[in-house]
């Protein structure tokens, strides 16, 4: 597992009905790229966060393919609208098979 | 107006600054509620400089928007990291920091006043000094390398719970003559390019340097996140950068000449808040 890697993710807790929220996620992690080398200079072996996606009540709001350059700690924000009050799921696919998630209630009144 | 932009290139520097889209005149609040003070009025010994300005302040409002908000700043990683070894214990007495201290926030009078002296050793210390100090003397621990990752974290931790103190570092008893080497340092031209700390960042402060605004180098953001190596950056670090500009051989990191200098630096933003972790360029 790729040291230090802990996701964060910022949720408005309540919203109104048809409201467009701002969702801001970051996670913690090198994103080596497979393209640089080591001191002694054998290549460092790629490792990055590959996907991300984010569901709202299972359905899918996000899913996005990551490629090596994208810069360390990959930080998204994006906005939605929530049509109710419900869950959401953030996950991230890192390239050595580990897979993070991260979950949010939203109440909607 | 660009009020720090002085002399003949003025009306230049306007020009291009607006370009960029800084906003001098902004004031920074952290989290909605951590007011900090980026511009203050200098500190008495300073003779060449009136207002002293936080390095946030020369930003472009894309880099300042980075530090208002604890979320958006990607120093604030570090400080994570930061406390998860504070309440690590380590060493042959099984101590965290958590175990003497608390929570870090009981330390927040720490930052402002570092570079300090310190009777029992009689040496002035720095901020990383302290807790080797504390690492070696009561955890029984292993020191940490001057400005390696492990040490920027623990400073940012200790720098961003006490953001929005004000910098008050003592010049005076037994500090004095550490800091008058560094104020000497300061005005003491380095390398082929035959430049000191002063002609950049007390004449030309505002003006360009290549693509980018020269601030007042003040140390009250360190350690800082620059979006250039996107890591941490200790204060020494950062002057060994700017003595190598110079095209000079160095000082060492964590060496006398430059734990004087830090000194001296500090006490030039006596004043201004602390605002570690910072985002810079």
């Amino acid at each position: 597992m790729a040291e230090n890697v802990k996701p964060r993710v910022r949720v408005p807790r309540e919203a109104a009905a048809g409201d467009t929220i701002t969702i801001k996620t970051l996670i913690s992690h090198n994103m080596e790229s497979g393209q640089r080398k080591d001191s002694d200079g054998n290549p460092i072996p790629r490792s990055i966060i590959n996907r991300f996606t984010c569901t709202f009540n299972g359905e899918t709001v996000l899913d996005v393919m990551m490629e090596p350059a994208i810069s360390t700690n990959p930080f998204f924000e994006f906005d939605a609208v929530v049509p109710e009050s419900g869950t959401f799921e953030f996950t991230w696919y890192d390239d050595d098979g580990d897979v993070y998630t991260e979950t949010k209630d939203i109440t909607v009144s | 107006m660009k009020s720090f932009v002085k002399g003949g290139a003025a009306a230049l520097a306007i020009i291009a600054a607006s370009q960029v889209g800084a906003d001098e005149d902004a004031n920074l609040i952290i989290n909605g509620e951590t007011e900090i003070t980026v511009r203050a009025d200098a500190p008495e010994h300073l003779d060449n400089v009136s207002t002293i300005y936080s390095g946030w302040v020369f930003r472009s409002d894309e880099t300042q928007a980075l530090q208002m908000d604890d979320f958006d700043n990607p120093g604030m990683i570090f400080v994570d990291q930061g406390r998860d070894s504070w309440v690590l214990a380590e060493g042959s007495e099984g101590k965290s920091c958590a175990d003497c201290h608390n929570e870090p926030e009981s330390l927040a009078n720490v930052r402002p006043t570092y570079p300090k002296w310190n009777d029992e050793t009689e040496e002035v210390r720095t901020i990383a000094m302290q807790i080797n100090g504390c690492r070696t003397e009561q955890m029984g621990a292993e020191p940490w390398k001057y400005d390696s990752t492990s040490m920027l974290n623990m400073e940012a931790l200790l720098s961003s719970v006490a953001r929005g103190q004000v910098m008050n570092v003592a010049i005076d008893g037994p500090a004095q003559s550490m800091w008058e080497q560094g104020k000497e340092l300061y005005y003491t031209r380095t390398g082929q390019l035959d430049l000191s700390c002063a002609n950049c960042h007390e004449d030309n402060y505002g003006n360009y340097i290549r693509a980018d605004h020269l601030s007042q180098g003040q140390t009250n953001g360190f350690p800082v996140y620059r979006l250039k190596n996107a890591k941490l950056n200790g204060v020494h670090s950062r002057f060994k950068g700017c003595v190598r500009d110079t095209r000079a051989e160095t000082y060492a990191v964590g060496s006398e000449e430059f734990i004087a200098l830090e000194l001296y630096v500090a006490s030039r933003g006596n004043g201004l808040s602390v605002e570690g972790p910072a985002v810079r360029n």
